[in-house]
């Protein structure tokens, strides 16, 4: 009898299904994926690094560079985490408004991962249905922030300014219509025999596993585990809302495209809740010596403008200590933690991001499976490489 | 508020000698051990029954250059039996190690490799402690306050000869 060789390939970093640059070498025996290694690196930006020679207020443009999908998640976990160093309040109105704005954005995180996860399994129409619904939002934030993809929208304290005339019927209206396209996507793949095959017990990770792995997010809800910081940790006034978290069951692929199915569901009901009971009053934070002034008053008034210069060319500084703060970002748990030597720049900002620990986890999920699933595990943990290069 | 958290008490019940200190700051609890037991504490904060920190938010290296000792490794863990957070703390110096906590969460394995490379710390039993992010070969551990943020080449794009 022959000697059994197993076969080595090399899969991406340029590959169109492994959602950036990644590269996976997978060791085969025949189909059967033996071992499986990722090495990762290759979007590496140092922004970590960066961080450490910028003042505060500048780091908020490095995290929309992150999970260029989740941006406004991304910024709403970094100035939580400054907020928390510094010991401020937020208004409550702009509390609100960033809730409304990282749902949105989990929408739209959302729907990009379920285009491009069906577009790998091979189902093209799901693309073209999920970027039209997320180009309304994009142009929401467009109107709201004046960016589509980096929006830059909040500030430590607040938000940059206050929402534009009309945005709100224009959301009612995104919102009203959408749980009608969420049916939509499910008439196309819920119950889609092709789709059913492809994901059904394939890619499975158990609770336990899950769990030590840290693995975060949709693909842990996906194993059973009822763990969301938004219910956990209640950040930025989502106590005040009523949401359920999904959980699946046996944690497959299919599992976690339920769970983001839901997810979507529920972020539309949170939205139209912010909608209902948005308070009025002041979107940033009183304290002179950490929020930006408004602009009419740095145009008009000798002292705000003073302020605005201090503030953005020296920036200001916390007492030394160090905070951990994390969000529910649509991938799952991305936390920053903050150590301050009392300057005015951070002395460490360690973002710890939740594709990185998922994408940790994909051996675990591939090894034994076939070489065709990998490309729908890897669609179903929902990696961004941006995000886990840094 | 300390002294009631259960974590410190039972650690400090367990382990009298190695806890060297206990702050909190903004309701964060950290226990600073010494180097040498940290997998016995981190093994016993994943065990006890009553703790179960079965999760490892995250772990992460600091560079206190020039203060000594330089180094320290930081972990988050967090117990969903709890809903609590805690932060363990050990300090090291340039040229020790420090003991893997890789067999107790698989998650560490990649956190440590990040650590490895961007610091430079080494972690002892690591089964396989590579550079992640950078490319085999790379000389330096950018995260190193002595590391600079710009290089010799920085604003000078490369142009090969045609």
């Amino acid at each position: 009898m022959a000697e059994t060789r197993f076969m080595t390939i090399n899969m991406g970093p340029q590959h169109p299904a492994t959602h950036g640059v990644l590269r996976v070498v997978l060791e085969l025996d025949g189909e059967v994926i033996v071992k499986a290694v990722p090495h990762i690196g290759h979007l590496h930006r140092g922004i970590e690094k960066l961080a450490e020679s910028k003042t505060y207020h500048q780091v908020i443009p490095l995290t929309d560079r992150m999970d260029y999908t989740n941006a406004m998640g991304n910024n709403l976990g970094y100035v939580l985490a400054v907020e928390k160093l510094l010991g401020i309040e937020v208004p409550k109105r702009a509390q609100y408004i960033r809730v409304m704005m990282a749902e949105l954005q989990r929408i739209a995180a959302h729907l990009i991962w379920l285009g491009t996860h069906a577009l790998d399994i091979g189902a093209m129409t799901m693309l073209l249905y999920n970027f039209r619904e997320r180009e309304e939002v994009l142009r929401i934030f467009e109107e709201v922030a004046g960016g589509r993809l980096t929006p830059t929208y909040f500030r430590i304290g607040g938000l940059s300014k206050d929402l534009p005339n009309g945005i709100e019927t224009k959301i009612k209206a995104f919102i009203d219509n959408f749980p009608s396209r969420i049916k939509e996507y499910e008439t196309l793949l819920t119950k889609n025999v092709i789709w059913l095959k492809r994901t059904k017990e394939v890619g499975i990770i158990s609770k336990e596993d899950a769990i030590n792995w840290g693995v975060s997010g949709p693909t842990l809800r996906g194993s059973g585990v009822k763990y969301d910081v938004r219910k956990n940790f209640p950040y930025s006034s989502y106590e005040d809302f009523d949401f359920d978290i999904p959980v699946g069951t046996i944690g497959d692929v299919y599992d976690r495209y339920i769970v983001r199915l839901r997810e979507m569901e529920w972020s539309t009901a949170i939205v139209r809740q912010v909608l209902e009971r948005l308070p009025k009053g002041p979107i940033i934070s009183d304290n002179p010596w950490v929020a930006l002034p408004p602009k009419e008053m740095v145009l008009q008034d000798i002292a705000s403008l003073i302020r605005h210069f201090k503030i953005v060319a020296e920036g200001f500084r916390p007492p030394v200590g160090e905070v951990f703060s994390s969000v529910e970002a649509s991938k799952g748990e991305l936390a920053f933690y903050i150590v301050s030597d009392g300057s005015n720049r951070p002395l460490r900002l360690r973002i710890r991001t939740p594709s990185f620990c998922n994408l940790n986890a994909l051996p675990k999920m591939i090894e034994g499976g076939l070489i065709a699933d990998v490309i729908a595990v890897i669609g179903s943990i929902d990696i961004v490489l941006g995000e886990i290069d840094r | 508020m300390v002294e009631t958290h259960l974590s410190v008490k039972k650690l400090q019940e367990r382990f009298p000698t190695s806890i060297r200190e206990v702050s909190t700051f903004r309701n964060e609890v950290t226990i600073e051990v010494a180097k040498k037991d940290v997998f016995q504490v981190c093994q016993f904060l994943f065990s006890d029954p009553e703790l179960e920190y079965q999760y490892l938010t995250d772990l992460c290296g600091l560079d206190f250059y020039p203060k000594t000792p330089r180094f320290a490794v930081v972990y988050h863990l967090y117990s969903f039996k709890r809903n609590d957070r805690l932060r363990v703390k050990a300090r090291l110096e340039e040229d020790e190690s420090i003991p893997s906590v890789e067999s107790i969460w698989k998650v560490a394995n990649w956190f440590e490799r990040e650590a490895y490379d961007l610091f430079g710390i080494s972690f002892e039993n690591h089964p396989d402690l590579r550079r992640l992010l950078l490319w085999e070969g790379y000389e330096g551990h950018p995260l190193r306050k002595d590391y600079p943020v710009e290089g010799p080449d920085f604003d000078k794009p490369f142009r090969p000869e045609v």
